[in-house]
């Protein structure tokens, strides 16, 4: 069955709609489900309809790449584990990237052959390669540093930004160049060009920037559909690219607030590479020693506390405490203590990593709360336990305005009565910055593997306490 | 009004659209918001269908949207699946 181009073109318009309402349903846990599959359904109107219109006549290649597709992404979304999500996405960024420049590069040779190229064709089609180029390398430096293959230290040489900006200069004229000749070999270099650019734009970028790496790369790779969109003179890529390139930016916006710095600055800045400098306050309270305590110390007090507070960072995901973590949580409420989870936005690897692990190990969402919601209870809490988390408790972002992390809003752990910190050791936090709160008088630290510690505290709490 | 014109006003408009609805998107659900955005972001494969199923397609240009095809479908069913997987993990305190 054929259908017109009109009727094609509404049921882009459908799915358009059901795409906004799979983004909408995100508002709330309750309707997400709901939301995803209004966005499954949305595909597959999109999909049909792309099928039954004119323009497709051979299925025989689609059939196959579909075919391998769903099963190399279901494979791919039942085995990820969800400590390793970061990677996946920037994988599955990657994959849009690489999408945008082959449907650019197929479309210039199906036009050029039909004889039916423009100079703005040529120039949305350059726009596609370069965007899409530049998504699928800068995803692939950020999977490669996520999954360790590559140092997630910042890489940095003089001039680079110079080089960079070269770059861009030259990718930008040879664009221009193909848009008005229609050049092959402007097109070959543009394309080579914006594959590096994608490298060398996020490599200089430290481990600590991977939610906002993440982000811009899930914006960008919107913008790569948009601009494919134009290329195709199809709205429905372009409304979904301007959702997902807006979603990302959002995302990029929200996690650089919460780090109290720039996009200008992670992009530009290379966190995490400047060793201490002069003599700080972290130095002077240094010298009054740190207290380590053991799991009874904290049992102790946490069996008879009123609210605990757990703080959760990406040591947690390393040492794969959350299932732990909510055995503790169980013990604790059976004994009347409220537990809490606090979460701040730049905590883990990707935005909102926390909470999709502690949802894997069971605990209730309403059990987990976010930096504001949580903040003003810390005063009236009894234990908070800062489990493989470091700078966003640090008082120093408060107090110390020499600190590379001043004004960065923080967790209030240390308001709490008493506050425990699980640690491999004195290793510092991403940011290299010594950590205030280990000084302070209600704060002890228990050394060792975060999971082993918990663990020994859910034994403890089954002993019946005292 | 020229095609490319139009193309404009509607990225426009739905740039406002994304800005609301994603500010409106709950900060524990981000990693899922990111997970589906990869899903509705290979809505590519509609490009890379009209590339692939075209009539006059060269065997270089097939070979090429193959590829495109097989790779917006993975952002498809990965995106799609994995959103699903972590969504169901979402549960309120049992009774």
């Amino acid at each position: 069955m054929e259908i017109s181009a009109n009727t094609q073109a509404l049921a882009y318009l459908v799915s358009a709609v059901l795409f906004i309402f799979a983004l909408k349903g995100l508002t709330h846990p309750s309707s997400a489900r709901q939301g995803n599959y209004l966005g499954m359904l949305g595909m597959l109107i999109a999909i049909v309809a792309t099928l039954a219109g004119s323009e497709v006549t051979s299925y025989g290649f689609i059939i196959a790449g579909v075919v391998a597709g769903a099963l190399i992404g279901g494979v791919l979304a039942a085995r990820v584990q969800m400590t390793a999500m970061p990677q996946l996405v920037a994988a599955l960024h990657s994959f849009v990237g690489m999408a945008a420049v082959l449907v650019a590069i197929g479309t210039f040779l199906n036009r050029q052959a039909a004889d039916t190229l423009n100079a703005v064709l040529m120039g949305e089609l350059s726009a596609g390669i370069v965007i899409g180029a530049i998504t699928f390398s800068g995803s692939v430096v950020a999977f490669g540093k996520l999954q360790g293959l590559i140092s997630g230290a910042p890489v940095r040489f003089a001039g680079q930004h110079h080089l960079n900006a070269l770059m861009g200069v030259l990718t930008l004229a040879l664009a221009v160049h193909f848009a008005m000749t229609g050049s092959m070999t402007s097109l070959i270099v543009m394309t080579l060009l914006a594959f590096i650019l994608g490298f060398t734009l996020i490599i200089p970028i430290g481990g600590a920037d991977m939610p906002v790496i993440i982000s811009m790369l899930n914006s960008y790779s919107g913008w790569a559909a948009a601009a494919t969109g134009f290329t195709l003179h199809n709205n429905l890529l372009i409304i979904v690219g301007a959702l997902v390139g807006f979603s990302g930016a959002i995302l990029s916006y929200i996690m650089c607030r919460a780090m109290n710095r720039s996009i200008l600055n992670v992009v530009f800045g290379g966190f995490g590479s400047e060793t201490g400098g002069q003599e700080s306050a972290g130095a002077v309270a240094a010298d009054k020693g740190v207290k380590s305590a053991s799991v009874e110390d904290a049992i102790y007090w946490m069996d008879d506390a009123n609210r605990v507070i757990v703080i959760p960072g990406y040591g947690m995901a390393v040492a794969q405490a959350q299932h732990a973590l909510k055995e503790m949580m169980e013990l604790l409420e059976a004994k009347n203590v409220e537990v809490r989870f606090a979460i701040h936005p730049v905590a883990g690897r990707m935005p909102g990593h926390m909470n999709v692990l502690l949802a894997e190990a069971d605990i209730p969402y309403d059990h987990v709360l976010e930096m504001d919601e949580i903040n003003p209870e810390f005063a009236s809490t009894d234990v908070a336990l800062v489990v493989g988390a470091n700078d966003v408790v640090n008082p120093a972002a408060k107090t110390d305005s020499s600190s590379p992390i001043y004004g960065m809003p923080i967790l209030e752990a240390g308001k709490a009565r008493h506050v425990y910190f699980l640690k491999r050791s004195m290793r510092p936090g991403y940011s290299g910055v010594d950590n205030l709160l280990f000084y302070q008088d209600n704060v002890s630290l228990i050394f060792g593997d975060a999971k082993d510690t918990i663990e020994g505290m859910v034994t403890a709490l089954k002993g019946g306490g005292h | 009004m020229p095609d490319t014109l139009v193309a404009l006003y509607v990225f426009v408009l739905a740039c406002f659209i994304g800005y609301f609805v994603v500010w409106g998107v709950t900060p524990a659900l981000h990693t899922p918001l990111v997970a589906l955005t990869n899903a509705i972001s290979g809505i590519v494969i509609v490009g890379a269908l009209l590339v692939t199923g075209l009539e006059e397609a060269s065997g270089t240009a097939e070979i090429i949207g193959f590829f495109a095809v097989l790779l917006a479908s993975i952002n498809v069913f990965g995106g799609f699946l994995v959103t699903n997987r972590m969504l169901a993990m979402f549960k309120k305190k049992k009774k």
